[in-house]
C-alpha cells in the first residue's frame, strides 16, 4: 500500500477541512475537494445499477437503504418544502450503487470481500463494490461524508474514495454470561458496529456465572443454569435474530462455548457432567471443569455441539478452551461437524495438537511471553492468528486510554511476510464482570472504535491529533442518530 | 462546628414523646455502641439506620390510595408540600413499580399494614430549605394495623419514607411484606455531599433532577454545584447576562433562571441543599468571554502574550463586578453557604505582568500567595456582608494568614489527607472531606471497597477538632463525564460514600455492605437510575435498563 498516497490524502483532509474529516474508521485512499453538491431529502434516493447483480429485492441492500436514509435524514425528511427550482449540477439526488457478485442471502464469512469504490463528482455519484458487503461499508461512509450547513441544508463534497478493510477479522467480544445483556443491548451494539466497520460479534454466550443461551436438545441447561430461566435467557428466536441483525449489517455471529473449564453453570442441567472435586478422599461437594473421564461427557458435547453447529451459520465456533485430552477431541466433533475453529491461545500454549487451519486468539498481555511474542511464535507455527491482548476494554482507567489503545500495531512482531499475513485481525473484548446494560455503552464507545479503524485503516494512519479530531466528531455523530440511545462517553 | 452538637441537642426532645424502649435505644447507641441489629439478614437497608430492631413477624400491606397519612397529632398536614410530594413518590417506589400482587384482599387483618402515619413534632419547616442544621433523625415503627414515623421535622420524615420503601419486598406470590420493626436513626455528619461539574461537560437539567433522586435514595443532603469553570460558563446570569452568552459551550448548553430555581425545589423537596460554587480567581477562562478586563492579561519578555490568566486581583472594577455577581448569586441561591472555590492558582501569569507586580510591591506582599489570600479576603468579606458564609478549597486556607472564622475549608488532595484535617480542625476552621472520594478517577474493579473503608476521623486531634469535621463529599468532575455516562460512573459508587456519611462508624464489615449494596443497586435499577454493577450477577427488575 502507497503510502506517499496515504500522507497525501492526510495532507488534503488538513487543507480542505471539511466533511471528509469527519470519516472514520479512515479510508484507504481519499481525495476530496471544495467542490460541494447539494441534497434534497424530499428527492434523493438510493439506487441500483441497471448492471448491478443486486437487484430491488436484495434484502442487504434494501434494508441498509432505508437504513441509512433514517439516519441521514430521519426526522427532516418531511419538514423540508420540496425545492421548486430546477436541477442543477449542484444537486444530487442519487447514490447509484453497483455490486458485481451476485449473493443478498448468503451470511458473511472471513472471506468475504468488502472493498468498494465511492465516486462522486459532477458525472456521476456512484458506490461500486465487489459485493453487497463492501457496497454496506460504502453506504455507511457515504452517510459519514453527508453534513448540514447551520441553515438546513444537506450537502455532500465531490470525493474519490478507494477502500479496503487491512484486516479480514475486525471484532468485539460481549460477555453475557457474567452479566445477562437484553436483546435490546445486543441489537444496539451491532448498529454501532456497523457505524465502524466492526464485522465480527464474538459472543461469549455462557459461562461459570450463567447459562442464558436456551438449548433444544437440552432445555434444563437454561432451566437450572441462568440467572432467571423466565427473564434472562436467549431463546431460540432470539439468537435467529442477533444473527439476521448482524448478518443485514456484514456482520458475523462467532458464538463461543467455552469449555472444560468456565462450565460451572453447565452443571446443574446436566447431571455428572462436572468433575466432583475431593478434599481428602471424600468428594468436598464443589465441582471443577468437564469431566473428560465419562463416555456419557462425551455423548452429550457431540449432541450439543450438533446443536451449536447447526444454529449458528458461521463456519467458524468459539471453542474457548485450555485443557489438553479434552480440548484435543472437542475439536475433532466439531470438525466432523463441517466447522472451522477458534481457541483461546492456552490450547497453543499447551501445545495441543490442533488443525493447521485453527485460529488462535491471543489474549494474554504478559504471560507465557509478551503477546507481541506470543503473535510471532503462533504464526512461526504456521497457525492463523487474532489479537485481543491489549483491547481488553473492560480494563478501565483514568483518562483518554483510547490513545493506548489506537497506537497498537498488531503486526509490530518479528517474522517473515507469511508470518504477518497470519494474522487475520483482531478483538475488543468487553467482558462482563464489572458490566452490565446499565454501563455498556458508554464502557464500549468510543473507546472500541480506537480498535475499530486500527483494524480497517492503513498502518500509517495512526496520528493521535487527527483520530482525536475525528472521533471526538464520530462520537458526537453518534449521539444525534435518530437512535439516540447509542451514548458513548465522551 | 456547633451544628452537629445542636442537631443531637434537639434529639430527647422528641424522644420524649416516645415509647421509653425507643429512646433507650436511641440514646443508648448514640456514641459508645455498635448499632443494634437484629434478623439484619436479610435487610436491605442502605445506609444502615443507626438502630434496626425487626421480628420474624410479617406484615402484607395493602396499598390503598391513603396508605401515606398524616397523624392527628401531626404540626404537619395535607398542606405540607414537601411530605405530599414525598408520599406520592413513595407510593410509587413501594408499589408502582412492581407488578400488582394477586388477592391482597385476603390478608388477615392481624397481618395487615393499612396505613403509615407520619407525625411531625415540632414547627415542620415545610416551606423552608434545609440547612446544615435541619434535623433529619426520625423513628420508624412498623407494626399493624398502622405504622407510625415521627420526625421532629419534616426533613427527618424524608429520610424515614427512604428507610420505610427499603423495608418493604414482595414475597413469592407478590404480596408487599415487611417484617415488623423498630428503626430509630439520625446521620453521624450533616454534611452529605455529591459534587458535579456542569462546566467540563454541560450536564442537561433533567440528569441532575435524576441525579438529585439518586442522592435522596442514599440519604445524600448536598448538591455541591461546580456550575462553572475555565471551559465554559453555563450559568445565565441576570446581572451579566455576557458572561453565558459568550461563555457557555453554546446558547443551548445554558441554565436559565428558571432551570437553576427547577433545581433547587426539585432538591428542596427532597431535603437536599444546592450548593454553588463560583470558582475564582483560578478556574475562571470562561468568564473572561463576556466581561472584559476581569483576567490578568499575561505578559512574554514585557509584552503581553494575548493569553488570560487568573481573574486580574489588582482592579477595583474586579470587585465591583465580584460583588454584584455574588449579590445575585446569594439572592439565587438560598443556601446559607456559597463556595467560592480558590483551587489551583496558576501565579505565572501575575508574576509576569508588571502591573501585577507593582501593586504587590506598593502592598508590600512578599510572596505571590499574599495577593491570592488578599484576594480572597476580600471575596470572603462580601459574603460575610452578604450574611452568607463560605466554602472554599484547602489551598486558600494553605495560603491563608487570617482566614474569617467560620468559613469551612475542603480538603481535596489526596496525599496526606489526615495530617491536613489535623490541621485545619486545629485552626478552629470546619471542614469537609473529599480527598478520599475523587469517583471520577476510575479504576478496573471494585473500587467502592476503598471508598467505603476511609475513616473519616482518624486523623490525630481532640474530639472537640473530631466535631469539626461536618461531612463529607463524592466528587465526580466533568473532564471524561457527561450525561452519556454520568449516571452509572457515580452510583453506586457514590452508594459508598453516603454510607461512610451517614451511618454509625463501627458499620464497617465489607461483606454485609456488599451484601446489601447489591440489593440496594438493583433498588435504584427498578427506580430508573441506571446504576453499574458490583460484580457479577443480576436484578429481577432490569426493565427499562
Amino acid at each position: 500500500m502507497a503510502g506517499s498516497t496515504l500522507r497525501f490524502s492526510l495532507l488534503l483532509a488538513a487543507a480542505f477541512a471539511g466533511r471528509a474529516t469527519a470519516l472514520w474508521p479512515w479510508p484507504q485512499y481519499i481525495q476530496t475537494s471544495e467542490l460541494r453538491y447539494t441534497i434534497f431529502p424530499q428527492s434523493f434516493q438510493f439506487q441500483y445499477h441497471l448492471s448491478s447483480a443486486a437487484q430491488v429485492g436484495c434484502s442487504v441492500l434494501d434494508e441498509a437503504f432505508q437504513r441509512y436514509r433514517d439516519l441521514l435524514f430521519g426526522s427532516v425528511a418531511f419538514r423540508f418544502p420540496h425545492p421548486i427550482e430546477k436541477r442543477h449540477t449542484s444537486e444530487k439526488n442519487s447514490l447509484v450503487v453497483l455490486v458485481v457478485t451476485p449473493g443478498c442471502d448468503q451470511f458473511p464469512s472471513l472471506g468475504s470481500v468488502e472493498n468498494y469504490t465511492l465516486t462522486i463528482n459532477d458525472e456521476q455519484s456512484l458506490l461500486l463494490s465487489e459485493t453487497v458487503w463492501g457496497a454496506l461499508r460504502g453506504l455507511e461512509t457515504f452517510s459519514q461524508l453527508i453534513w448540514r450547513s447551520p441553515e438546513g441544508t444537506f450537502y455532500v463534497n465531490k470525493t474519490d474514495i478507494e477502500d479496503f478493510p487491512r484486516f479480514p477479522h475486525r471484532g468485539l467480544l460481549l460477555d453475557t454470561s457474567r452479566h445477562y445483556l437484553p436483546l435490546a443491548s445486543i441489537l444496539d451494539t451491532l448498529d454501532v458496529m456497523a457505524y465502524n466497520k466492526f464485522n465480527v460479534f464474538h459472543w461469549h454466550l455462557v459461562d461459570d456465572s450463567s447459562f442464558p443461551y436456551e438449548s433444544f436438545t437440552f432445555p434444563e441447561l437454561t432451566k437450572k443454569g441462568s440467572y432467571n430461566p423466565a427473564t434472562h435467557i436467549y431463546t431460540a428466536q432470539d439468537v435467529k435474530e442477533v444473527i439476521e441483525y448482524a448478518r443485514l449489517r456484514g456482520i458475523r455471529v462467532l458464538a463461543e462455548f467455552d469449555t472444560p473449564g468456565h462450565t460451572l453453570s453447565w452443571g446443574p442441567g446436566v447431571p455428572g457432567l462436572l468433575t466432583p472435586c475431593y478434599s481428602g478422599s471424600h468428594p468436598s461437594g464443589t465441582f471443577g471443569p468437564v469431566n473428560p473421564a465419562l463416555n456419557n461427557t462425551y455423548e452429550f458435547m457431540s449432541t450439543f455441539f450438533l446443536e451449536i453447529s447447526t444454529v449458528f451459520p458461521d463456519f467458524y465456533l468459539h471453542l474457548g478452551g485450555d485443557e489438553v485430552d479434552f480440548t484435543c477431541w472437542l475439536l475433532d466433533i466439531v470438525s466432523a461437524y463441517g466447522k472451522g475453529y477458534v481457541v483461546w491461545q492456552e490450547v497453543f500454549d499447551n501445545k495441543v495438537k490442533v488443525r493447521p487451519d485453527t485460529i488462535i486468539q491471543v489474549w494474554r498481555e504478559e504471560i507465557p511471553v509478551k503477546y507481541v511474542k506470543e503473535l510471532a511464535l503462533v504464526t512461526r507455527a504456521g497457525f492463523r492468528a487474532l489479537l485481543s491482548a491489549p483491547w481488553y476494554l473492560n480494563h478501565i482507567t483514568y483518562g483518554p486510554d483510547w490513545k493506548e489503545i489506537y497506537l497498537v500495531e498488531p503486526l509490530a512482531f518479528e517474522g517473515s511476510p507469511e508470518q504477518k499475513a497470519l494474522v487475520i485481525g483482531g478483538e475488543a473484548c468487553m467482558w462482563g464482570e464489572y458490566v452490565d446494560s446499565t454501563n455498556l455503552v458508554p464502557r464500549l464507545w468510543p473507546r472500541a472504535g480506537a480498535v475499530a479503524e486500527r483494524l480497517w485503516s492503513n498502518k500509517m494512519v495512526s496520528n493521535l491529533d487527527f483520530a482525536f479530531k475525528r472521533l471526538a466528531h464520530f462520537r458526537c455523530e453518534l449521539l444525534s442518530s435518530p437512535e439516540s440511545r447509542h451514548t458513548p462517553h465522551p | 462546628m456547633e451544628q452537629r452538637g445542636l442537631g443531637r441537642l434537639r434529639l430527647p426532645g422528641l424522644l420524649a414523646l416516645l415509647a421509653g424502649l425507643v429512646v433507650q435505644a436511641a440514646l443508648g447507641t448514640r456514641r459508645t455502641q455498635t448499632p443494634r441489629l437484629s434478623a439484619s439478614r436479610d435487610l436491605n437497608l442502605w445506609p444502615l439506620p443507626l438502630s434496626v430492631m425487626t421480628t420474624p413477624r410479617l406484615l402484607y400491606l395493602s396499598p390503598r390510595n391513603d396508605f401515606f397519612g398524616h397523624s392527628p397529632t401531626s404540626k404537619a398536614g395535607p398542606s405540607c408540600a414537601v411530605l405530599q410530594e414525598a408520599f406520592r413518590r413513595y407510593y410509587d417506589y413501594i408499589f408502582g413499580f412492581y407488578k400488582w400482587p394477586l388477592g391482597s384482599d385476603n390478608i388477615p387483618r392481624e397481618m395487615e399494614l393499612q396505613k403509615l402515619e407520619v407525625s411531625v413534632i415540632m414547627d415542620p419547616e415545610c416551606d423552608s430549605f434545609p440547612s446544615i442544621t435541619s434535623d433529619e433523625s426520625y423513628t420508624l415503627l412498623v407494626k399493624g394495623p398502622v405504622a407510625t414515623l415521627t420526625a421532629n421535622r419534616v426533613w427527618g420524615v424524608l429520610r424515614g419514607l427512604e428507610t420505610f420503601s427499603q423495608l418493604i419486598y414482595q414475597d413469592s406470590y407478590g404480596t408487599f411484606t415487611a417484617n415488623e420493626s423498630n428503626i430509630v436513626d439520625s446521620p453521624r455528619f450533616p454534611h452529605r455531599g455529591i459534587l458535579i461539574d456542569t462546566s467540563r461537560h454541560f450536564l442537561p437539567v433533567k440528569t441532575i433532577l435524576k441525579t438529585l433522586d439518586a442522592m435522596a435514595f442514599n440519604k445524600f443532603n448536598v448538591l455541591h454545584w461546580h456550575i462553572v469553570d475555565d471551559q465554559s460558563f453555563p450559568y445565565q446570569s441576570i446581572s451579566f447576562p455576557e458572561l453565558s452568552n459568550k461563555g457557555s459551550y453554546s446558547l443551548s448548553h445554558v441554565y436559565t433562571p428558571n432551570d437553576v430555581h427547577t433545581v433547587i425545589e426539585y432538591a428542596r423537596l427532597r431535603g437536599i441543599r444546592i450548593l454553588p460554587e463560583f470558582d475564582s480567581p483560578g478556574h475562571t477562562a470562561s468568564w473572561g468571554k463576556g466581561q472584559e478586563d476581569l483576567l490578568t492579561p499575561c505578559y512574554h519578555a514585557r509584552e503581553p502574550s494575548g493569553t488570560f490568566g487568573p481573574i486580574n486581583p489588582i482592579l477595583n472594577s474586579t470587585y465591583s463586578f465580584l460583588s454584584k455577581l455574588f449579590k445575585e448569586i446569594s439572592t439565587v441561591f438560598p443556601d446559607e453557604f456559597i463556595h467560592l472555590g480558590g483551587d489551583e492558582v496558576n501565579f505565572n501569569c501575575w508574576k509576569s505582568n508588571p502591573a501585577v507586580l507593582r501593586f504587590m510591591r506598593n502592598k508590600r506582599f512578599g510572596k505571590i500567595e499574599k495577593l491570592q489570600s488578599f484576594y480572597m479576603q476580600m471575596v470572603l468579606d462580601m459574603i460575610s456582608a452578604m450574611k452568607k458564609r463560605s466554602v472554599v478549597w484547602q489551598e486558600v486556607y494553605d495560603d491563608e494568614g487570617e482566614l474569617t472564622p467560620g468559613t469551612v475549608v475542603q480538603v481535596w488532595k489526596k496525599q496526606n489527607f489526615p495530617m491536613k484535617l489535623s490541621q485545619v480542625t486545629a485552626a478552629g476552621f470546619p471542614v469537609i472531606l473529599s480527598a478520599p472520594w475523587y469517583l471520577d478517577l476510575i479504576s478496573y474493579g471494585e473500587d467502592w471497597r476503598q471508598y467505603y473503608s476511609v475513616k473519616p476521623l482518624n486523623f490525630a486531634g481532640t474530639p472537640e477538632q473530631k466535631q469539626l469535621v461536618i461531612g463529607g463529599e463524592a466528587c465526580i468532575w466533568g473532564e471524561y463525564v457527561d450525561a452519556t455516562n454520568l449516571t452509572p460512573r457515580l452510583w453506586p459508587r457514590a452508594s459508598a460514600v453516603g454510607e461512610r456519611l451517614w451511618s454509625h462508624q463501627e458499620v464497617t464489615d465489607l461483606e454485609d455492605a456488599y451484601r446489601r449494596l447489591t440489593r440496594h443497586r438493583c433498588r435504584m435499577v427498578g427506580r430508573g437510575i441506571a446504576a453499574q454493577p458490583l460484580f457479577t450477577g443480576y436484578c429481577e427488575h432490569e426493565g427499562g435498563m
